[in-house]
């Protein structure tokens, strides 16, 4: 295979991969939330049990008038959707789903890319709450603001343990070090990582940017059809790069119990879809976290966590190594 | 984590927290409660008060239910008629002819006096529901629409086993008893002057 093709087939890969997962992650909330709290959810849309309810959103969001606010910053404000997205297609293109190099593009410094472009997604709350003309949109982006600078450093924390402990940064190579036993060793970081990700993914519980009860949809309180969904897209795509990179990281990847080599993809998918579920079970569970609380879980819960983690991995480093 | 302090003090950090997943993950594998209504209809209870039925026949235009109808919403009209005398040389009667008889279910509040005032037995609950109009005018239904609701009227409940007789019942079997009596002490009688 020449080499152009090959970069084609990899890109409409990913392409494909990060149109599809979020959407299939979205439906899965629905139909999740929906028979938790004892309700059916979408019945109609597509005849069998509502399987297209989110096409038929889609076709909506794209039939509604796009509006930009008077006082709004018109270039930042139609240019924030896209910044809010895009970040999670590159990241997805870094994540390796299965061995040999099963990746959209394998980079040296993955660990560093992944983690430094997903903050650049927050960006676009941010870039949103501040164009918007709107208090409720700036409180938005503020808290977001906030929330983004506590949890990234959590984040950050646990996933360099993960680089210590295989001793690179290259996704690929971390997969290739592990073993089953990292799962129980770096178990700390891998819930300081995940609950990081939550908060900066706005997800419930740590959706206070967007609470709807006191500050309209926070930074996304003006959008309206396309963008918005773009958005909402992003929330989910959020959703699919942090269970990715959860299972890769904490895990184990497409390492498994068998078929490691020819189902390697289906153990990440797998991975995947329960972390995806772990997060819509915990939307549905817990109540939204006050602003002080979030502040405070992040600096005095998950930070001290994440130093332990790290303590613990270099202990154990230099006395197995 | 605040700790719930009905339950016993055993609970380790983030029990609560557990507790609540635990809910969430139950509820889901349960059935879920949603009627499906448009699609599955629902199963009314017994009396269900949807609408009400008149059965014009029984009705003798007494204005009995247009009367204690708390909210005004009953229409009749009507007209006497003279019917002339049953046996010859009798006297003629008077009758009263239902003209409109209107139920205007936007004013209506179910509260179901008409139907108890009722002294003829011509109002009825029905469990029909479904008669939503887009227009707060066309919830006025005539006579033709109450009488056709009857047929919607379910049969009243079967009495207690060791219930007593309704009153109508035992009053026809009590008339019937008497004539049967008299019938049979008249065959006595004739039979007896026969022999």
């Amino acid at each position: 295979m020449s080499d152009a093709l090959d970069i084609v087939v990899r890109l409409l890969a990913v392409f494909v991969a990060f149109l599809v997962l979020p959407l299939v992650v979205g439906q899965t909330e629905h139909k999740v939330m929906a028979h938790m709290q004892g309700r059916l959810g979408p019945m109609y849309a597509g005849g069998f049990h509502g399987w297209a309810q989110l096409v038929a959103d889609g076709v909506k969001f794209a039939q509604k008038e796009d509006i930009v606010p008077a006082g709004a910053d018109r270039r930042v404000f139609q240019l924030a959707p896209a910044v809010g997205l895009l970040p999670y297609l590159l990241v997805l293109a870094a994540i390796p789903i299965g061995p040999r190099n099963a990746v959209g593009q394998s980079l040296d410094a993955g660990l560093f890319f992944v983690l430094a472009v997903m903050g650049v997604g927050v960006l676009g709350s941010i870039m949103a709450g501040w164009a918007s003309a709107n208090k409720f949109s700036l409180l938005g982006g503020l808290r977001t603001a906030a929330q983004l600078l506590a949890y990234e450093l959590p984040m950050l924390l646990a996933a360099a343990s993960v680089a210590m402990a295989a001793g690179t940064l290259s996704l690929p190579g971390i997969l290739d070090s592990f073993h089953w036993w990292w799962v129980p060793w770096q178990l700390i970081g891998a819930v300081v990582f995940f609950v990081a990700g939550l908060a900066e993914l706005q997800r419930p519980p740590f959706d206070m940017p967007v609470a709807d009860s006191e500050i309209i949809f926070g930074a996304y309180t003006e959008y309206t059809g396309l963008r918005f969904a773009l958005f909402l897209l992003a929330e989910y795509a959020g959703i699919v790069v942090l269970c990715a990179l959860t299972s890769v990281l904490f895990l184990g990847g497409w390492h498994g119990p068998f078929g490691a080599d020819g189902l390697g993809w289906l153990w990440t998918l797998l991975k995947t879809a329960v972390l995806a579920f772990v997060i819509i079970w915990l939307r549905v569970t817990y109540p939204r976290l006050r602003e002080d609380q979030l502040q405070k879980l992040a600096w005095t819960v998950l930070i001290p966590l994440a130093l332990v983690q790290i303590a613990l991995t270099g202990v154990v480093k230099v006395v197995t190594s | 984590m605040a700790t719930d302090k009905k339950s016993k003090p055993s609970g380790f950090p983030g029990s609560g927290l557990a507790k609540g997943l635990a809910v969430t993950l139950r509820t889901m594998t349960k059935r879920s409660t949603t009627a499906q209504y448009p699609d599955v209809q629902p199963d009314l209870a017994p009396r269900t008060r949807g609408v009400i039925g008149l059965f014009e026949e029984n009705c003798t235009v007494c204005m009995l239910c247009a009367r204690e109808c708390p909210d005004w919403c009953i229409y009749i009209d009507s007209h006497k008629e003279t019917v002339p005398p049953a046996a010859p040389g009798g006297r003629e009667r008077s009758r009263n002819v239902l003209d409109r008889f209107a139920i205007d279910f936007s004013l209506c509040m179910y509260c179901g006096i008409c139907i108890e005032v009722c002294p003829f037995d011509a109002l009825f609950w029905s469990p029909e529901f479904e008669y939503a109009e887009t227009d707060i005018r066309e919830l006025t239904h005539e006579r033709d629409k109450l009488r056709e609701w009857m047929w919607t009227v379910p049969e009243p409940p079967a009495l207690d086993p060791a219930a007593e007789e309704p009153k109508e019942i035992a009053a026809a079997r009590r008339t019937a008893d008497k004539l049967a009596a008299q019938q049979a002490a008249a065959d006595a009688e004739n039979s007896g002057e026969d022999a």
